[in-house]
Formats: structure tokens, sequence, C-alpha cells
């Protein structure tokens, strides 16, 4: 048990000093080691996306009293295979009327900054790839550049719906970052701390969700607006606006957004299980295994409510941020600044 | 080349060896997403087609997607007017390579009841390549289904 908990830290330890011992600079060996784990995101991320995907037709299939994709392999597990293979051998179709360069580097741009999501997430004790003592900001502030994407993509198209939807994400995402700092901000205030490990450390004997139960709820909500799924896929609302910002994209660039927005979900649901559900804490199994079960959980309720609810109008949309979330955030802020100066 | 003996040799010793066009055609095959296009009672039947009774998402099509862009397969369900024939035209061109063709009903097979209009134009196959033909006046999702594993076999090479 004692090995399986640091396997990894050790497997790292190990891989810096034989590089030490084979006559390699302490630097080289680290920056080695760097690019090893910056590999086993990548390959963590791609498996991940295609369960999830395969996950969520089913998911999807089972809400709504359906069996899902179940002809290939033992449950569909094959079914994201097919299709990825059938994305990577379309064609690939660039416009001739869009702005070629901002056309081609939006999907790009979109999976690196969901990539870079996971530099600060810290799997397991010990286990962030960099563990930045300002790990929540680092977080949030890469995960909304997201939106610049977004609006290359819309403007690139040169396609009255892609603008429409790049502009509609840009509104959201704008009006519901600010929730979503300010409920992490009560977190923060708690913890005292914005590395990611420490606010793990800090929930060793109560769950945040417990303490700050308004905040979870709020962050949960501009979460799913964040990650442009339902009920809030506005950007993307297919009856009205064809695909949104990917309405001219075809093949593996349109596969590239959407691979993108499932790793943005699976980032944001290990950074719902860190900062109210004890990330890596668990009894039994090893910390590692920990985020990603509490992640999974997660991520099925987000499953569960785009399945379940009706895409909101815009303007709803605009006025709940503005209008029920933020004063909500503000009020459990000031609340939760009042309570903890007084319990010092 | 490759000798068929050559082949077998190898599958003897546990190595299996297939073309990158058999790997394509099976991703391409299980995964049809078909894009949103209909024009009142066949649309009907697809819709079923997609819900918990007859559940498309069993063989993977449930993929609808309404730009072209993304589509690979376009259902012609129903009749084609003179008047939406270049839109009709026009979303076929704008689907990315390799796309197909089905047509979905007898309006969209022959024109059906309406052949005789001024309007109606006698079957999408006159403008259009049409790879599998359902009829039906709707046909039943069941019909639709065979239709579009009957599409599956000729993607894979096996009709």
């Amino acid at each position: 048990m004692k090995g399986a908990e640091t396997f990894f830290v050790d497997l790292a330890r190990a891989i810096v000093n034989g590089l030490e011992n084979m006559g390699m600079s302490a630097l080289g060996a680290e920056i080695i080691l760097l690019i090893i784990k910056f590999a086993c995101i990548a390959g963590i991320v791609t498996v991940n996306i295609i369960i999830l995907i395969w996950l969520e037709r089913k998911i999807s299939g089972f809400i709504q009293l359906r069996l899902g994709p179940n002809r290939l392999g033992p449950w569909g597990v094959f079914q994201t295979i097919a299709d990825a293979i059938k994305l990577l051998t379309k064609e690939d179709i660039i416009p001739s009327q869009t702005d070629k360069i901002i056309f081609r580097t939006a999907p790009i741009v979109f999976i690196i900054i969901s990539l870079m999501l996971y530099v600060v997430l810290p799997f397991g004790d010990g286990m962030a790839i960099v563990d930045l003592n300002l790990g929540v900001l680092y977080f949030i502030s890469v995960g909304s550049l997201g939106t610049i994407a977004l609006l290359m993509a819309g403007w690139g198209s040169n396609n009255k719906w892609s603008l429409l939807g790049a502009m509609r994400s840009v509104a959201q995402m704008i009006s519901y970052e600010i929730p979503l700092v300010f409920s992490l901000l009560a977190v923060v205030m708690i913890a005292g701390s914005l590395n990611m490990s420490d606010i793990v450390n800090a929930q060793d004997k109560i769950w945040f969700v417990f303490l700050q139960p308004v905040a979870f709820i709020t962050y949960f909500i501009a979460a799913t607006a964040e990650l442009n799924r339902g009920p809030f896929d506005m950007p993307e609302a297919e009856q009205e606006l064809t695909a949104g910002a990917y309405t001219e994209y075809s093949g593996m660039r349109w596969a590239l957004f959407f691979l993108a927005e499932y790793t943005n979900l699976f980032a944001v649901s290990a950074l719902t299980a860190i900062m109210f559900f004890g990330g890596f804490k668990g009894p039994f199994l090893p910390s590692w295994l920990w985020l990603p079960i509490k992640a999974y959980i997660i991520m099925l309720v987000f499953f569960w409510l785009k399945w379940t609810l009706p895409r909101i109008r815009m303007d709803h949309l605009m006025a709940f941020s503005w209008k029920v979330l933020i004063p909500v955030t503000l009020a459990n802020l000031v609340v939760t600044g009042c309570v903890l100066h007084f319990l010092k | 080349m490759v000798l068929d003996h050559d082949v077998r040799m190898l599958e003897k010793n546990n190595i299996i060896v297939t073309t990158l066009e058999k790997i394509w055609n099976w991703g391409r095959a299980h995964s049809f997403w078909p894009l949103s296009y209909g024009c009142n009672c066949c649309p009907i039947e697809m819709m079923a087609s997609g819900a918990a009774r007859f559940d498309i998402a069993r063989y993977g099509y449930e993929v609808f997607r309404a730009s072209p862009r993304q589509a690979d397969l376009l259902i012609v369900a129903g009749p084609v007017t003179v008047k939406m024939k270049p839109v009709v035209q026009r979303v076929y061109l704008q689907m990315p390579e390799p796309k197909w063709v089905l047509a979905m009903g007898n309006c969209a097979i022959s024109g059906g009841p309406f052949k005789d209009g001024y309007s109606v134009l006698p079957g999408c196959d006159t403008f259009l390549p049409v790879d599998v033909y359902v009829p039906g006046c709707p046909p039943r999702p069941e019909a639709l289904f065979h239709g579009l594993l009957e599409l599956k076999a000729k993607v894979l090479g096996q009709r």
C-alpha cells in the first residue's frame, strides 16, 4: 500500500537519479523529466477523451431510455475510435473567403490552452507537474483564454453563424468568469492559499463543500456556463446557429475543438474536486486514484445536467449571471470574510 | 506486391495484415453522421428512429449534424421541388468528402404522389449521386436502419 501511494513520485525520482548517474546535469535531468510529464499528460488526455465521448453517448442514451452505441465491441466501446478514424480521413475544407491564418490557428490555440490547464492540477500527493503557488489564479486566467480561440474561429470563418456564436461565447464567458472567481475566492480565503496542494491539504478534516455550500452551487453553475455545456450551450446552439463558432470547420479541425471541450471538462471537474471535495484525499486507495474517481463522478453530474435541462435563452442567461449569481457570490464573500475575522 | 500466400503465412504467425483503406472504410462505415434535412413525414420517422423505441444510436449513427461541413450522409427525406433543388445541391457540395446520399421515401426516389406536379422533381437522383434508396411512404425506422446497414455494407466493400 505504501509503495502504491508513492509509486509515481518514486518513479520520477528514479528517472532523475538515473539520468544524473549517467552524467547529466541536474537541470538537464529535470528538463527531461518535465518532457516525460507533458507526454504523460498528452497521453492521459487523449485516452480520457475517447472514454469520455463514449461515456457521454452511452449515458445520454440511458437518460433518454435508449441503449446508446452497442454494435462495435462490448457496450460499443470502439465507437469513438471509429469516429476518430473517420474524422481523421475527412476532407479538410478551408472556405475561400476565410481569414486563412486565423482559421487554421484557432483550433490549435484552443487545444493548447486546454492542455495548459493540466499543468497545475495535483493528480496525487506531490504529483502536480508544476506546483505553482498561484495555481488557482493560473488555472482561471489560462482557462478564460479559451474565449480568444473561439472568437478567432468565429471571426476567421467569415460566416454569420460563426461570428454570432463566437460573440455569444465571449459575452457568456466574460460574465460567468466573475461569479466563478468570486466563488473560488471564498474557498481560497478559508484555505489561505492559492496553491492547489495547500488547498487540498486544508481539507484534511472537512471538505469545503460543507463549509461553502453557496459558493459550491454558484461555482458549479458558472463552471457549466464556462464549459459551454448544456443547459448553457448557447455558443453552439444547433437549432439557431447551425454549429455556432464551429460551423465552417470540418474533419480534424472540428474534432480538435471537440477534443478541447472535453479536455476542459475533465480539467474543470478535477478543479471542482480539488476545491470542494478534498482533491486527492481519500481512504484505502492511493491518492492518484482518488482525484480521477472524484472528477469522473462530478463529470457524470455535468452529463446528467446537460441531458436533463433544456437550453436557456441568451438574455436570461446574461441576466442570471449579472443579477443573481454576482450579488449572491459577493454576499457570500462578505459573510465568509466576517466569519473568518471573528473566528480568529 | 504482397502475394496472398505471403499474407496467409503471416497470419499463421499471428501477424494481421491490413491496408489503410480497410481501416479507413471500417471507421467511415461505422460512423455516418447524417445532416438534419427533411420535409415533412419522412423526418418524423427519422426522429422516431432517433428516439427510445428504435434508437439509431445503437449503430453509432445518431450524431445528426446541423452544419454540412461535419456531416457524412445526406438523407434526402421528402420531395425536392424545383425551388429546393439548388439548395439541396449546394448543401451536398458543402459536405466534405467522402460523402453519401440516401434517398428516403417514395418522394425522394421518384417524386411519389407529386411526380406529375409542375414544381416537383421526379426523384433526387436527377441531380445527386444516390447510394441507397429506402422506399416507403414514409418508410418505417426499421427500413431506414436497413438502408443504413446496406450503405455500411457498401462502404465496407461487401456489396
